[in-house]
């Protein structure tokens, strides 16, 4: 079953001086088992949007709907949020027990699975996040390096298994093996397991190599919605959305009005296949 | 949830009263205070109250303003005026039933102590409402000074009040973040006893306090690498100046206080 978004709007500090609209009648259907991206510039509404998602923040106008449970509804939007694992921006700040492994179950904890299941669903998270078990349970959270924080936080997202996976730029401030590792990661997780994943990211590059949809947010508004090809394809002004194209699609176009004949690409990868066949050729 | 507490109550505006030097508030409302206990005849409460009404008129801070801030103490207020009312017994027996006994001097007591109770805080308040927390400080800062001499710390608290009234809504910010994480995992704070209460609260304090102790960090480095060295040969951006304004505010106290003595000892 879909989530399904439908006029949904959103005002900050309602009735007061300081009001602001965040989202602006937005509407939309994610599919199970889909990649998205969500892109915008930083006060699109990108955050509001996904609180709505994970059912963290009741929907004023307009209406979200998960698997059937309505958002609108509290006991609906209780029960529903089970099915979203959504992750904060920094989730490594969330962080609290004495052990990672107790960290880790403290979700499945919450939701009064028995306790072999939770032990199955600890190792399991943590296999899936590359913590190795024998090295990383017993430890304190507080211990961890920066990168194995942010894997140990997913890994307790991870262990409710979600049906969608929603998360507010998880690779902010990793390093670049440390940013791949994590988007691997996900796109395994969906693979194996058939779970959506919805990613808000501020990298062209990261979004484009794995999304097969991308919602472009602008004021609180949906600018456009597509694949890679159609958001990054060249009809969308994405500068005027404080946007830009990823690095490799922009040389791509350079190379294109110099008279190379480039086809759009939006991943190194692609960049690279594409290159090394033309070697091949000459 | 933490982002309805509002901190201090400061009501902006741009009166004379706001306008007047903090230090001058400070010292007026310790004044205004004594004032209030000086009074022992309960008409000679009209003065006082006279003076907060006109204090409120002219910072044009509406009357509700300063009423919501007396409603956190009504527990208070009614508290101290049955006590007053009946362990008060001198003059004519007005009620008499069971152990319950009220006199007109009971009254009479719980009256004056209450308008005693509302003029006190209603003096504070005018004083919080027309000065911002930052300004307080700095007033606070200049009037500990002279106390430095005996090794009194008084920069170092001043800089301890700002900076914690800097990152009060910070941590609220950071509070209400990691409660939403920690809802999203399923985290439940709104049923159960007091004590299953009270340790759904750990998720969210144990890293809030982690934050806050990293903040401290960051800060007191960021501080250092200003070369922040503490409050010796330091200089201020906004140096508090006297005006003439601040001496017709003394004079009114003056007055005030005088006003009161007088008629109490005439009288």
């Amino acid at each position: 079953m879909p989530i399904e978004i439908k006029n949904l709007s959103h005002t900050y500090m309602k009735g007061t001086a300081g009001a602001r609209k965040a989202l602006k009648s937005v509407s939309f259907t994610i599919d199970e088992g889909e990649f998205w991206g969500i892109i915008g510039h930083t006060g699109s509404g990108k955050s509001t949007l996904l609180q709505h998602i994970g059912g963290i923040m009741p929907p004023e106008e307009g209406t979200v709907i998960v698997d059937g449970y309505d958002f609108s509804d509290k006991k609906q939007r209780i029960e529903g949020r089970k099915k979203v694992g959504l992750v904060f921006q920094y989730p490594e700040y969330q962080l609290f027990e004495e052990t990672v492994a107790k960290d880790i179950a403290y979700g499945p904890t919450n939701m009064k699975l028995p306790g072999e299941e939770i032990d199955a669903r600890v190792h399991e998270a943590m296999a899936l996040m590359g913590l190795a078990y024998d090295k990383f349970a017993e430890k304190s959270p507080f211990e961890l390096s920066g990168g194995e924080k942010r894997r140990a936080a997913l890994a307790g997202i991870i262990a409710m298994k979600p049906r969608y996976l929603v998360l507010d730029e998880p690779m902010a401030g990793l390093d670049p093996a440390g940013r791949k590792a994590i988007l691997e990661t996900l796109e395994g997780i969906r693979r194996d397991t058939g779970c959506a994943v919805i990613m808000v990211s501020h990298s062209m590059e990261d979004v484009a190599r794995h999304s097969r949809k991308i919602a472009v947010m602008d004021k609180g508004t949906l600018a456009a919605i597509g694949t890679p090809e159609e958001v990054f394809g060249g009809s969308l002004p994405l500068e005027e959305l404080g946007l830009d194209l990823p690095e490799v699609s922009h040389l791509g176009m350079l190379l294109r009005e110099k008279g190379m004949d480039i086809p759009p690409v939006y991943t190194v990868e692609g960049m690279r296949d594409h290159l090394l066949g033309r070697a091949k050729n000459v | 949830m933490f982002k309805d507490i509002t901190l201090g109550q400061y009501f902006p505006g741009d009166s004379v009263i706001h306008r007047l030097d903090p230090r001058t508030k400070l010292i007026l409302m310790m004044a205004y205070i004594v004032a209030v206990f000086l009074v022992k005849d309960m008409w000679l409460f009209l003065f006082t109250a006279l003076y907060a009404v006109g204090v409120t008129l002219i910072a044009g801070v509406p009357l509700s303003y300063l009423i919501r801030s007396l409603k956190p103490l009504k527990f208070i207020l009614i508290f101290m005026f049955i006590i007053n009312l009946l362990v008060t017994s001198t003059g004519e027996v007005l009620v008499e039933w069971w152990i319950i006994r009220i006199t007109t001097g009971g009254v009479k007591q719980a009256v004056f102590i209450t308008i005693r109770l509302i003029l006190l805080v209603s003096g504070t308040s005018l004083m919080t409402l027309t000065t911002t927390p930052i300004s307080l400080t700095d007033g606070l800062e200049r009037l500990m000074m002279p106390l430095s001499r005996f090794r009194f710390p008084a920069h170092e608290l001043a800089m301890m009040m700002t900076i914690a009234l800097r990152f009060i809504p910070t941590l609220l910010e950071e509070a209400d973040k990691i409660t939403k994480a920690q809802t999203a995992r399923g985290a439940d704070f709104e049923s159960g006893g007091i004590i299953e209460r009270a340790k759904s609260m750990v998720p969210v304090l144990v890293p809030l306090f982690v934050s806050a102790f990293r903040r401290a960090d960051e800060l007191a480095m960021a501080m250092e690498s200003r070369c922040y060295h503490g409050g010796e040969g330091r200089t201020r951006m906004t140096v508090l100046k006297y005006r003439r304004r601040d001496l017709w505010a003394y004079l009114s106290m003056v007055l005030l206080i005088g006003l009161t003595l007088i008629l109490q000892a005439v009288l």
